[in-house]
């Protein structure tokens, strides 16, 4: 019984060896690429007013703005996630760590993208306390205070999830956690534009996120070493 | 279904109990040396607790309209009283107490007329309102060091803290539970929540004893603004917070006696609390 098992598993393992010999990955340097854009009337993004914690105040020579709908210009649409959704084998979480600031009252950057597991270090470089606040429904909740001085708090989520992330002491601050299957995952920028790089060829599934207007889907097939253009254009309400 | 079908079936059944360990332990609990089991639990569960709590343990009975603060939301596995670190499960004794207490200031009456072992099951049918609890263990409960002495020393120290910690952006330069950011605190589900008021001397929710007070902000209290502190103070300096905020209250504790006599001695020493505080 016990050398028929031995058998058997050898046999696995050189079938397992000679298929992954047979089947060489062709090499990952297709990218897709485009721009967000929006359709529509925005909201009027607010000024925040940040009287109530003079040490972020004073940082800020023109005040800063919220961020719940942020745009550019022809009509671009800025900290929008586009990531691969579908048809991606997600790798190990990268060593490569997910830094996240509090810096004048306010996240920077306003929407984190990251994969789960990846290692997270959440840093205040404020002269206040901040209490660091993501609600989290499916990964674990938790809530801590961060004084000024202390040291980074090292985190990491381990399932996908769109966190909405507070300070509870200074209401107007307001970010996003976006916890990933994927490595393929990027933010626009003012200008719209977004770019996926590394891709093996195949057929993908992009999703674009915006957290008030949800998200959207497109079909993408990438040859090898192709770069493919996707856009997005979300509708935009008012309110 | 034949006679056979039915031993396979249950068989089958029986297998998938030992083989998953954790499917077994969610649905019991252990409380000191009491087992609670589930199926116990499910029928006082709904005697006692589906008005508010809902048949699903989602929060959503038919009484729970018309409470405030909303009933706890069994499916998301949050809880404000925890022995255990921020976002981790509480142990099962913390559910227990939490039932036997019951939480002041809220609609939720303390259970203390059920017995222990009916406690116990109703923790273990609790725990089968959210997956959370087959695959993940509750945290380990934070270590509380022997409370130090309360000197005016300590309470002075605390008051530092009170200042440097920021406490008093929510919970108010005399804790009256009138900070800056008070008026704009919401709990998890988006419902406003108030800071604890000192000043009424009321028991806290998790609690009334200084170890209590201890674990409260060491622990925070998950679905509400109140964050952990666990990683921002040193045991030490805990106990001199917890000598400090027994000051604030209006009880005759040796606390505030000794508050009391400082302040009557040092009255144009004592530097205010909050904005106005040089910056500290």
């Amino acid at each position: 019984m016990k050398g028929k098992l031995v058998l058997l598993l050898t046999v696995a393992v050189l079938i397992g060896g000679l298929a992954g010999a047979g089947s060489a990955t062709p090499p990952a340097s297709g990218s897709i690429s485009g721009k967000v854009t929006y359709t529509g009337t925005p909201p009027k993004m607010k000024p925040i007013d940040m009287a109530k914690e003079p040490s972020c105040a004073k940082q800020h020579a023109i005040p800063v703005m919220t961020e719940n709908v942020a745009t550019g210009p022809e009509s671009a649409l800025q900290f929008v996630v586009v990531y691969i959704s579908a048809g991606d084998t997600p790798g190990s979480a990268p060593t490569e760590i997910a830094r996240y600031d509090q810096k004048g009252c306010q996240y920077l950057p306003h929407v984190l993208p990251m994969q789960a597991g990846q290692v997270l270090q959440i840093f205040n470089d404020d002269q206040t306390s901040h209490n660091i606040h993501p609600l989290a429904k499916v990964n674990p909740e938790w809530n801590k205070s961060q004084p000024a001085g202390s040291a980074p708090i090292d985190t990491k989520y381990d399932k996908p999830e769109f966190i909405p992330v507070k300070c509870n002491i200074h209401p107007w601050m307001h970010g996003y956690f976006v916890v990933l299957n994927t490595s393929h995952y990027a933010v626009t920028s003012q200008d719209g534009s977004f770019s996926l790089k590394g891709l093996a060829p195949g057929k993908y599934t992009i999703t674009a996120w915006q957290e008030q207007y949800g998200t959207q889907v497109q079909d993408v097939t990438v040859g090898a070493g192709e770069t493919k253009g996707v856009n997005f254009t979300f509708k935009a309400l008012p309110y | 279904m034949t006679r056979k079908k039915i031993l396979a079936l249950s068989a089958l059944g029986m297998a998938l109990l030992v083989v998953d360990p954790q499917f077994a332990l969610a649905q019991e609990s252990h409380v000191g040396k009491l087992s609670g089991h589930a199926a116990e639990g499910k029928q006082l569960y709904r005697r006692y607790c589906i008005g508010c709590h809902g048949p699903d343990g989602d929060s959503n009975g038919e009484n729970a309209p018309w409470i405030d603060p909303k009933p706890r939301d069994f499916t998301a596995a949050t809880f404000k009283c925890r022995s255990t670190p921020t976002g981790t499960l509480p142990t099962d004794e913390d559910l227990d107490h939490a039932i036997q207490r019951g939480f002041v200031t809220t609609n939720m009456p303390s259970w203390n007329p059920l017995t222990p072992q009916q406690r116990a099951d109703l923790v273990a049918y609790v725990k089968t309102f959210s997956p959370r609890w087959k695959t993940e263990k509750p945290g380990t409960p934070i270590n509380i060091p022997q409370e130090t002495p309360a000197t005016i020393e300590s309470i002075l120290h605390g008051r530092e803290l009170f200042q440097k910690m920021e406490c008093w952006k929510c919970h108010g330069p005399a804790g009256h539970g009138d900070g800056p950011s008070a008026a704009t605190l919401t709990d998890s589900k988006d419902n406003p929540i108030r800071p604890y008021n000192f000043s009424t001397g009321s028991r806290f929710k998790c609690g009334e004893t200084n170890q209590d007070l201890y674990r409260i902000f060491m622990t925070g209290v998950d679905g509400t603004p109140m964050p952990s502190f666990a990683d921002a103070i040193q045991p030490k300096d805990a106990w001199d917070l917890v000598h400090f905020l027994r000051t604030l209250q209006a009880l005759q504790t040796q606390e505030a006696a000794l508050w009391k006599k400082y302040a009557a001695d040092h009255a144009t020493e004592i530097k205010p609390i909050g904005p106005d505080a040089g910056g500290q």
